[in-house]
């Protein structure tokens, strides 16, 4: 059986994205030109909470844009194509804009290498910043978060399940299959 | 959840499940949205090489299948053989096994017979998808008239569709009536009876003699190209009779008091079985179906694109 640690439920991810929300705007300088954009799936929604929160105390909506990094994979030819491609669509120009890529985990770094690399084919952003709920170390890349809710350290066994409202009905995240050390 | 895969080639929309055809149009979705980008192309294909194989004239499907393969990013030769010089059997596996010996990933082949793309698929390990063969099928087409529709509608189940004109020669209504029978349409055929092949009835699909009685029934027309040269080879008498008896005419539209979503496969003989005000008609979805085409077909080379060919297994 594998073990299942709680690491964060509801109040204490409401906190944890409170926090990061206020980060993020001190990282960006403020909230001119600021573009929070979510990676499928659930990045984003914690994009979407962490613009509603900016935009409550700073009294303005923050635009919102989604990615899905799938047709940029490294791994298409040796795991196959994944079947279910998603939704991306960005404001109208990133050019310019301090872009803040929002994602649940940070774990190998492929995904956000990815992810850059579909940014730069929609334009040249003056900043990209990167915001994560989790960050279970175990990078293949040379890529780090500016904005992090909860630090872990895991093994290749792990497995960090984060689960949002919108999607499943609670906030939590769990690690599961061992115990942080 | 366990998705369906595609398998190695594909052959024609008779082969697939209904869960492979929804699996394709799903996965068009978010491929229309990169024909809309400013840099229009995404990596998925990068390093995948690419032969168009076009054994017939084509400009319509050639090009679509090109910016579909050059829009994600793979390579890309076409090799057109005027049509007659070039012999079946051998000679089509021939060229193909010289291509396949210079490490080429898939082939697209339109062939003048039914029959050729399953031919070559069994023959050589790279992927294979059938651009049109003969009178057999034209799986893109049937599969972007399907992703043209649903948009359209918003489902497939249930639609009433009738493709009007000359199905005995058409690969494309092959097509569209696997494809809409095995997501729950209702299919009818109108159209001169030397040209309506009866045994397609056994398929499940009526047939309607008179174009006025299947726009009353039908919710879409796909209206097929007359090839010219049936007139000729005696099935219709004339084309001016052939437009006032099956023409699609605003008139008659009018007259059965009803919107008809109008589907043309292209390229159309306008004023012979669909007349221009119909073709640039509030109803007409003919242009978007081009624009579906290259969503349809870049899903298509994505999903079969996963894994290695064979030659680099082996």
């Amino acid at each position: 059986m594998p073990s299942v640690t709680r690491l964060l439920d509801d109040s204490a991810m409401a906190s944890a994205l409170s926090r990061m929300a206020r980060e993020v705007v001190e990282k960006s300088g403020g909230t001119r030109g600021l573009v929070l954009v979510g990676i499928q799936r659930r990045g984003v929604e914690l994009a979407a909470r962490l613009a509603g929160l900016i935009g409550k105390t700073e009294g303005k909506p923050i635009p919102l844009g989604k990615l899905d990094i799938t047709l940029y994979r490294d791994d298409l030819s040796t795991i196959g194509p994944r079947p279910r491609v998603g939704e991306t669509s960005l404001p109208d120009t990133i050019e310019g804009r301090t872009v803040v890529i929002v994602d649940d985990v940070l774990y190998t770094g492929r995904t956000i290498r990815a992810a850059l690399d579909e940014l730069a084919d929609f334009g040249r952003p003056r900043r990209i910043l990167l915001c994560v709920l989790v960050d279970r170390g175990g990078r293949e890349l040379p890529i780090q978060a500016d904005v992090v809710g909860q630090t872990l350290d895991t093994t290749g066994d792990d497995r960090v399940d984060v689960a949002v409202k919108e999607l499943d009905g609670r906030d939590s995240v769990e690690l599961v299959g061992g115990a942080p050390l | 959840m366990t998705t369906p895969s595609l398998g190695k080639d594909l052959i024609g929309l008779e082969g697939l499940s209904a869960d492979q055809i929804r699996l394709i149009l799903d996965t068009a979705e978010p491929f229309k949205e990169v024909s809309e980008r400013a840099i229009k192309k995404v990596p998925a294909l990068r390093g995948k090489t690419i032969v168009n194989l076009f054994f017939e004239p084509s400009t319509r499907t050639r090009i679509s299948f090109e910016f579909a393969e050059k829009r994600l990013s793979a390579d890309t030769v076409n090799v057109a053989t005027s049509g007659s010089s070039v012999s079946k059997g051998e000679t089509l596996v021939d060229t193909a096994r010289n291509l396949e010996a210079m490490r080429i990933d898939m082939v697209v082949i339109r062939h003048p017979s039914s029959g050729a793309a399953q031919f070559l698929g069994d023959r050589i390990g790279s992927n294979v998808i059938n651009a049109g063969d003969g009178k057999h099928e034209h799986p893109t087409q049937g599969l972007l008239d399907l992703l043209t529709l649903r948009d359209r509608f918003g489902r497939i189940e249930g639609l009433k569709v009738a493709i009007c004109g000359d199905v005995l020669h058409s690969r494309v209504a092959r097509s569209n009536i696997w494809g809409l029978l095995k997501l729950g349409a209702e299919v009818a055929l109108c159209g001169p009876a030397t040209l309506i092949p009866r045994e397609l009835a056994e398929l499940g699909v009526q047939i309607i003699p008179r174009i006025d009685d299947a726009i009353a029934w039908a919710d879409a027309l796909n209206v097929l190209r007359l090839q010219l040269e049936r007139m000729q080879a005696g099935f219709i008498p004339s084309l001016r009779e052939y437009n006032r008896v099956f023409g699609v005419t605003r008139e008659r539209l009018d007259r059965a008091g009803k919107d008809v979503v109008i589907l043309h496969p292209g390229p159309m003989n306008r004023g012979v079985e669909i007349d221009s005000d119909v073709a640039d008609g509030p109803h007409s979805v003919i242009l978007p179906q081009v624009t579906n085409g290259v969503a349809v077909r870049m899903a298509v080379l994505y999903l079969l694109a996963g894994g290695a060919p064979e030659w680099q297994a082996s």
